[in-house]
């Protein structure tokens, strides 16, 4: 089954979009930011198991840092208080630092392993961290000529 | 075809009002929040007019500086609770509705025609203890634990506490603890401007006696300001009082309210850290969330006669698709032709809507409740 997508401008040009899987949080640690490891059933045929819990693994990985409560939260806390919290209008938060790594991450993430599978992430914060969604997009490699899929929405992933 | 560059929070769905081209974030009714304005800014303007002269002079001119410290600061957090999006999670795309809809489907499986559908509601499991999530019928998700769909806002809130009409706004994740810091510093520039007032009386008597005193024009406004700071002082140390009790216990007012972790439930509470100093600490000196709605984003709009010749195209950004999921099965003249197709398909297979379950649940489970938990 092989795909024949080279890049994803190509996947989100040529490609027609068949569904998309919503991998939900996890609350069983409360309300701290983390998605569930479970495997989709409709991803079996288009993604190796190991590779999307290691992508899941190391995105919880990174929401764990950026909502740690610990010294450098509290320092960070304590000096924008003593300001009125108006540095917080020149200097960038520890957890929007981590947001710009994390969607750096996604993207590499769909460049290397996931458009040439034909497959999207969207970072979750598009979708309020509520669920990270995986486009699938048709497989060209074993479909017929043209693209008919059910479902006829369009989707751009940015 | 029109298209033009929009940004995002004109699309929003939610009754939220927004300034600044984005920036500034809050809810439909400003009357009391301009209320809250009036007096904090008057009663202080009159300190700083009439008292404060006299005490630099008499006593320390530390005194009006530090009052000039203390109502900056008041006025930074009171704005600060007021402009920020509290939390506010964003509706669910189309895709993602449906994706709930199939699995809550799935999980009931065929409900007999005019037999009630049972509660959506999902069990979770959190530190031994089980929460429900309940079904926003509004927004099309399950809430996250703790929060809350805010009627008068029309949103849910992460982390809901309470819609507070007095600064305009909800509180909930993003802005409670600028809210905390709020009611308490307003507690402490009450007090400072109440004990500084009757010092200024007392003074005043002591030179020229009591009454001449009142009768001047300094001593009738310094009796206005000390009866606003009197009643003022009374609900502002309760509420900072209330609310330092809930942060030691890790609650929100809304759980507080709905009595979630009281009574029977005492000492049950899954987000306490069972240690006071830790509950205060993540509350207070956490991480500070961003915003998950963006606001300032720039998204395509199309005008609606494009939408239905263009077809499926025409909605080239997920976003524009929040304004339809109110009702995502029911068509209208901004869906396009063959979706409408679709959802005609569906709809002769029998699935439910949005309307029916409204009419045939009972009150208590309808979609549309004040301020409903996720307990």
């Amino acid at each position: 089954m092989a795909t024949e997508f080279h890049n994803l401008q190509d996947m989100q040009h040529t490609a027609s979009l068949v569904t998309k899987v919503f991998i939900q949080r996890d609350y069983s640690e409360g309300t701290v930011c983390r998605f569930q490891t479970k495997f989709p059933a409709e991803l079996d045929n288009r993604i190796e198991r190991a590779l999307l819990e290691q992508t899941v693994k190391t995105l919880n990985s990174y929401y764990v840092e950026a909502e740690k409560v610990g010294g450098q939260s509290y320092l960070e806390g304590c000096l924008a208080c003593a300001t009125a919290y108006i540095v917080f209008l020149c200097m960038e938060t520890r957890y929007e630092k981590v947001l710009k790594k994390i969607s750096g991450y996604i993207q590499e993430q769909n460049e290397k392993i996931y458009a040439p599978r034909g497959l999207l992430l969207t970072d979750p914060i598009e979708r309020g961290m509520r669920v990270l969604e995986i486009s699938v997009f048709e497989d060209r490699g074993s479909s017929g000529s043209s693209p008919s899929s059910s479902m006829s929405s369009c989707s751009t992933a940015r | 075809m029109i298209t033009r560059k929009v940004r995002k929070w004109e699309k929003l769905p939610g009754k939220n009002t927004f300034c600044c081209d984005g920036r500034v974030m809050m809810a439909r009714q400003k009357g009391i929040f301009y209320l809250t304005l009036f007096l904090i800014i008057g009663t202080c303007s009159l300190f700083f007019a009439f008292e404060c002269p006299y005490l630099a002079v008499h006593l320390s001119p530390a005194i009006p500086v530090f009052a000039v410290l203390l109502f900056l600061f008041v006025m930074a957090m009171l704005l600060r609770t007021s402009f920020s999006d509290p939390g506010v999670l964003p509706r669910a795309l189309p895709e993602e509705a449906n994706f709930i809809e199939m699995e809550i489907e799935a999980a009931n499986g065929n409900v007999p025609s005019g037999q009630r559908a049972p509660p959506r509601i999902r069990n979770v499991q959190i530190n031994n203890q089980i929460v429900k999530l309940k079904y926003c019928y509004t927004c099309k998700i399950f809430r996250p634990p703790r929060a809350s769909h805010c009627s008068i806002c029309d949103n849910c809130v992460d982390r809901f506490d309470h819609h507070c009409p007095w600064v305009g706004n909800c509180v909930g994740k993003r802005n409670y603890r600028y809210f905390y810091l709020f009611t308490l510093t307003l507690s402490l520039l009450t007090i400072y401007i109440f004990a500084f007032n009757i010092v200024h009386v007392v003074m005043r008597s002591v030179d020229q006696g009591f009454l001449n005193t009142l009768k001047e024009t300094p001593g009738e406004l310094t009796v206005l300001e000390v009866l606003v700071c009197f009643f003022t002082l009374w609900s502002m140390v309760g509420l900072t009082g209330f609310h330092t009790y809930l942060i030691s216990l890790n609650q929100t007012t809304n759980e507080d309210i709905k009595g979630s972790w009281s009574g029977k439930n005492r000492g049950q509470n899954p987000y306490s850290h069972k240690n006071i100093i830790k509950n205060c600490c993540e509350v207070l000196c956490g991480p500070t969330y961003p915003s998950v709605l963006d606001r300032r984003g720039l998204m395509q709009e199309d005008s609606p006669a494009a939408a239905n010749s263009e077809g499926p195209c025409s909605f080239d950004n997920p976003v524009a698709q929040t304004t339809k999921t109110t009702a995502p099965l029911i068509p209208n003249e901004h869906t396009p032709d063959d979706v409408k197709l679709s959802i005609a398909a569906e709809k002769s297979s029998g699935p439910k809507d949005d309307q029916p379950p409204a009419a045939m649940l009972p009150p208590l489970a309808s979609p549309e409740t004040d301020a409903e938990t996720s307990i």
